[in-house]
């Protein structure tokens, strides 16, 4: 069967993008196969593991589950958009120093969830971090030092 | 006891890891990320039924498919079998005859994008002849049942009896004796990444990446597989996003299939399983029934202990024999045990395979132990605490070892100290004197305790080997055969290196393995790459250490003995003012004649007295190195009307690990094993099966536990420094492994009598067992 390519366009990581989609495309497909920005993982493809979380308009959605074709227009960042150059964001920065990340394979979904969190509320409890990153599953860290390090985070950006 | 560590500059401290800022940044590449010039994709196509002969294929239709570019089927392997030893060898890569398991792999394809790799799956005609199947361990043990190997009477994969002491004897002595059964969960990995491989071909050498934490098993299995001289068998490990044991340890369907298409289509061939295909056919844990017998004095202490274990170990026979040895053979730690029996068996059926995973075979018994303790512990009225501290194994004088009764060698043992120190910290003499609730919302805490081997010995080749190369401007490169799967053994490598050289962590360098550069190294398993690429690294720092100072020795006019290096300085140890920066002896080194590399060579001697898996039908012996301790202690919160278990944030841990070499990743490697593997098992975890097949093989109807749901303990470590290891240390992470179930379901039964026997404890079992008790209690 033959598809009919969409034009699609969309700000990614900051810079315009244009280009033509399969309207069946989903956006993680985009991403990875055809841009070629691998840091947004593959893991279960049913938005239950939350290892292809990026920021869409700075809400925490699942790339998985979103076709290339609804960013049309929006605002996309995935983890490679999220440090300034070499330096690291403070989420990452605490996820670092304070040896949250173990495997790493859920590490971008991690950040992105609560890049997401701290973009909307930057004074989010213990709470709000666990609920933030309540879809993002991880293997081997028990979460706990996930969650410390996004509360130090939140304590940094609010200059603290 | 921070008395207890020595004056290292970099070990013992919570450096970063080394890898973190490439996963935080998605730099990090994974085996699904590697692309390849011309690669094609790869799919494997699957049986639908669980126990059927494979009468004929047809590939005719998928070949003509635009887009493919290459079938083949179980037969293109010319009759290879392979397993963990010589008489295990029982699996093909792809079946050739007849099938075992539900969606065993029959066929593959490679062509030019995934969906029409998939769509040509669907075209291979399969004729099948379907077999009568047995899916209960028990059933399958019956004379008469359907035999799932036809050489396996009864379906018997493995079986031992042995025999230490008299048990009998103590349990005639004991004031009280009490059987009970327990039963454990058929559960997932975990995994979040999918396996995954690419595969090609080059200069007659097979190029392999994939998601494996072993990479010298599939070096040695490949070379067979595919008749190659081990020098032209090249498999590199690219980051993993965790193991566990099990399909990312050695092979499955996809790295065999990604191979051979390569070979036939003379193209880079990727595989990437689907989630679906890593949770209805991938290696899981056994599900194993846990018949325990113990006898105990009037105060408490253990006389005499009996353990009957089935298991369920699936089609094939993978890691099985050693799962049942361990299972059964460390029941013997951490608590004193002189009288100890077992019968266990492990059984053939068609359900997927089971096989290793994190706390081996321990996790089981130690569920079904601790928990039939605190049932016993509450007939004698003696608290939990207090029956598990009486009975631990005393930490051996040093230079003394304690030998169980089956001939565990323990040199170091904190398991006391693990106890008082999760005791204290979780505040459990307070605890106890809290006025307990009646409302629908109950609370209560319980205790585990555990040990596990470190330094598994299992096969001939046990030791491991390092490089440290020391390059002209100062930077060292590291280089051993062990693979960091996510425990952070690569960040404790280069600080055992950083250490011994005296330079710092930025200084090190450690890649990836790499089969064709790394030397051999048996894998991630049994908690031994710490232990044996540790002590390798560590000899291996020492001797490129030593042709520093050689050099060092000669620009200063000294004798090398009389050096020291630190902060990147050699100096005399007499005089430390009087010395050479790292760089002017490292340049006068590798200067010193004309093409001289400074290369430091070590090999871990500890574990070459291989275990004799001819032991396994004894018991007698030791598998391990040394022995790692924790004890962990839980609060849980049960709603008496839902029968929901919730763990509240209160929790403690306390873990012997010899001595942490960095104890932030102990620590999250301590909260993890336990969290996930314990408490998953204890409350959430659970493959539901009809006739073998997985009915929620997805992440949203296979419950994990979420972040919402995590315990946040305090943590304690206690330091042993155990002579066994480098720099004193044991394994991290897998005697915590064993302690989140029971601690959680003795939480249970302490906060409402109920003690639930076969994990999980979901809502509805809970509710039913609530219901149950007070049936009990009104018809008294």
């Amino acid at each position: 069967m033959k598809e009919t390519l969409r034009d699609l366009r969309f700000t990614l990581n900051g810079k315009q993008v244009e280009l033509k989609v399969k309207p069946k495309t989903l956006l993680l497909k985009l991403l990875r196969e055809e841009l070629k920005l691998k840091g947004t993982r593959t893991g279960c493809e049913v938005s239950a593991c939350g290892a292809c979380t990026v920021n869409l308009d700075g809400k925490a959605v699942r790339a998985c589950s979103i076709l290339a074709v609804q960013v049309d227009g929006h605002e996309v960042v995935t983890i490679e958009g999220v440090a300034d150059g070499d330096k690291l964001h403070p989420i990452q920065e605490a996820m670092v120093k304070h040896g949250a990340i173990e495997c790493g394979f859920c590490t971008s979904g991690m950040v992105m969830s609560s890049r997401a969190l701290l973009l909307e509320n930057p004074r989010a409890t213990r709470e709000d971090i666990k609920k933030a990153i309540q879809g993002n599953l991880c293997a081997d860290s028990g979460y706990v030092k996930y969650v410390e390090a996004i509360e130090m985070a939140a304590k940094v950006m609010q200059g603290k | 006891m921070e008395g207890n560590r020595p004056n290292y500059s970099v070990l013992g401290k919570s450096v970063p890891r080394v890898d973190t800022p490439l996963k935080v940044t998605g730099q990090a590449k994974y085996a699904a990320d590697y692309e390849m010039g011309g690669m094609l994709w790869g799919k494997i196509k699957r049986a639908p039924y669980a126990h059927a002969r494979i009468l004929n294929i047809d590939t005719s239709k998928a070949e003509r498919l635009p887009g493919v570019k290459g079938v083949i089927t179980g037969k293109d392997f010319g009759g290879f079998k392979w397993g963990w030893q010589a008489h295990t060898r029982d699996e093909s890569p792809l079946a050739v005859k007849k099938l075992r398991y539900m969606y065993e792999g029959v066929a593959a394809v490679a062509a030019t994008d995934e969906d029409i790799a998939e769509e040509a799956c669907d075209l291979i005609d399969v004729d099948y002849e379907e077999l009568p199947a047995v899916f209960d361990p028990f059933e399958a043990m019956k004379e008469g049942a359907p035999l799932v190997h036809e050489d396996r009477p009864r379906n018997i994969l493995v079986e031992y009896h042995w025999n230490f002491g008299d048990v009998d004897k103590a349990f005639d002595e004991s004031h009280l004796v009490r059987e009970d059964l327990f039963q454990t969960p058929r559960m997932a990995k975990g995994y979040i990444e999918p396996p995954a491989v690419v595969a090609w071909w080059e200069h007659d050498t097979l190029h392999y990446i994939g998601a494996k934490g072993s990479p010298y098993m599939l070096w040695r299995i490949m070379g067979r597989a595919f008749d190659l001289p081990l020098n032209k068998v090249r498999i590199i490990t690219p980051f993993v996003g965790c193991d566990f044991g099990g399909t990312k340890n050695d092979g499955h369907a996809l790295d065999f299939a990604a191979i051979l298409l390569a070979k036939k289509t003379g193209r880079p061939v990727k595989i990437v399983y689907t989630q679906w295909e890593e949770l209805t056919t991938c290696l899981r844990r056994h599900a194993m029934w846990v018949r325990v017998k113990m006898g105990l004095s009037k105060d408490g202490m253990i006389k005499g202990l009996y353990t009957n274990v089935v298991a369920d170990g699936g089609a094939y026979a993978r890691m099985s024999p050693v799962t049942m040895y361990l299972t059964n053979g460390q029941c013997t730690v951490p608590y004193k045990i002189d009288n100890f029996r077992t019968d266990t068996w492990n059984v053939y059926t068609n359900n997927p395979i089971a096989a290793a995973m994190r706390g081996h075979g321990m996790y089981h018994t130690r569920y079904a132990i601790d928990c039939q303790l605190d049932l016993m512990a509450k007939e004698l009225g003696i608290d939990p605490v207090e029956i598990r501290h009486k009975n631990s194994i005393d930490n051996p004088k040093p230079g003394e070892i304690f030998y169980t009764v089956n001939k565990l060698r323990v040199a170091t043992c904190g398991i006391k100290e693990c106890i008082e120190q999760s005791a204290k910290l979780f505040g459990w003499k307070e605890y106890q004197k809290r006025e307990r609730t009646d409302g629908p919302i109950v609370r209560g805490a319980g205790i585990a305790a555990s040990a596990f081997l470190s330094g598994a010995r299992l096969t001939g080749h046990n030791s491991c080997s390092a490089i440290v190369r020391i390059n002209e401007d100062g930077s060292v490169n590291l280089q051993t055969g062990a693979t960091d799967v996510g425990m952070g053994s690569d960040t404790a490598m280069c600080a055992i290196a950083a250490e011994t050289l005296g330079v710092e962590m930025k200084d090190v360098e450690i890649k990836r393995v790499d089969t064709a550069y790394s030397y051999p190294d048996p894998g991630s398993y049994g908690s031994r790459v710490t232990i044996y690429a540790g002590e390798a690294t560590m000899k291996a720092a020492e001797d490129a250490k030593r042709q520093l100072l050689d050099a060092a020795a000669k620009e200063m006019n000294v004798f090398p003995e009389e050096l020291e290096i630190k902060n990147k300085r050699v100096f005399t140890k007499t005089d430390e003012t009087r010395g050479l920066p790292w760089l002017d002896v490292v340049r006068a080194a590798c200067y010193a004649s004309i093409g001289n590399v400074i290369v430091g060579r070590g090999v871990s001697r500890k574990g070459t007295k291989g275990f004799s898996a001819k032991a396994f039908s004894t018991g007698e012996g030791d598998v391990g190195t040394n022995y790692g301790f924790a004890a962990q202690i839980n609060e849980v919160e049960v709603d008496t009307e839902t029968g929901v278990v919730k763990c509240t944030e209160k929790s403690a841990m306390a873990d012997d690990c010899g001595f942490p070499l960095n104890p932030a990743i102990v620590e999250t490697q301590g909260i993890g094993g336990s969290y996930h593997q314990g408490i998953a098992a204890a409350l959430y975890e659970e493959f539901v099966m009809e006739n073998g097949s997985t009915l929620n093989p997805n992440f949203v109807d296979y419950k994990r536990p979420r972040a919402y749901e995590a315990p946040f303990p305090k943590f304690a470590h206690v330091i042993t420094n155990d002579p066994f290891g480098p720099f004193g240390v044991k394994e991290a992470s897998e005697a915590t492994s064993c302690t989140g179930a029971p601690a959680v379901v003795s939480a249970i039964y302490d906060a409402t009598g109920v003690m639930i026997k076969d994990m999980p404890a979901t809502p509805e079992k809970v509710w039913r067992a609530l219901r149950e008790k007070k049936k009990a209690e009104k018809s008294k």
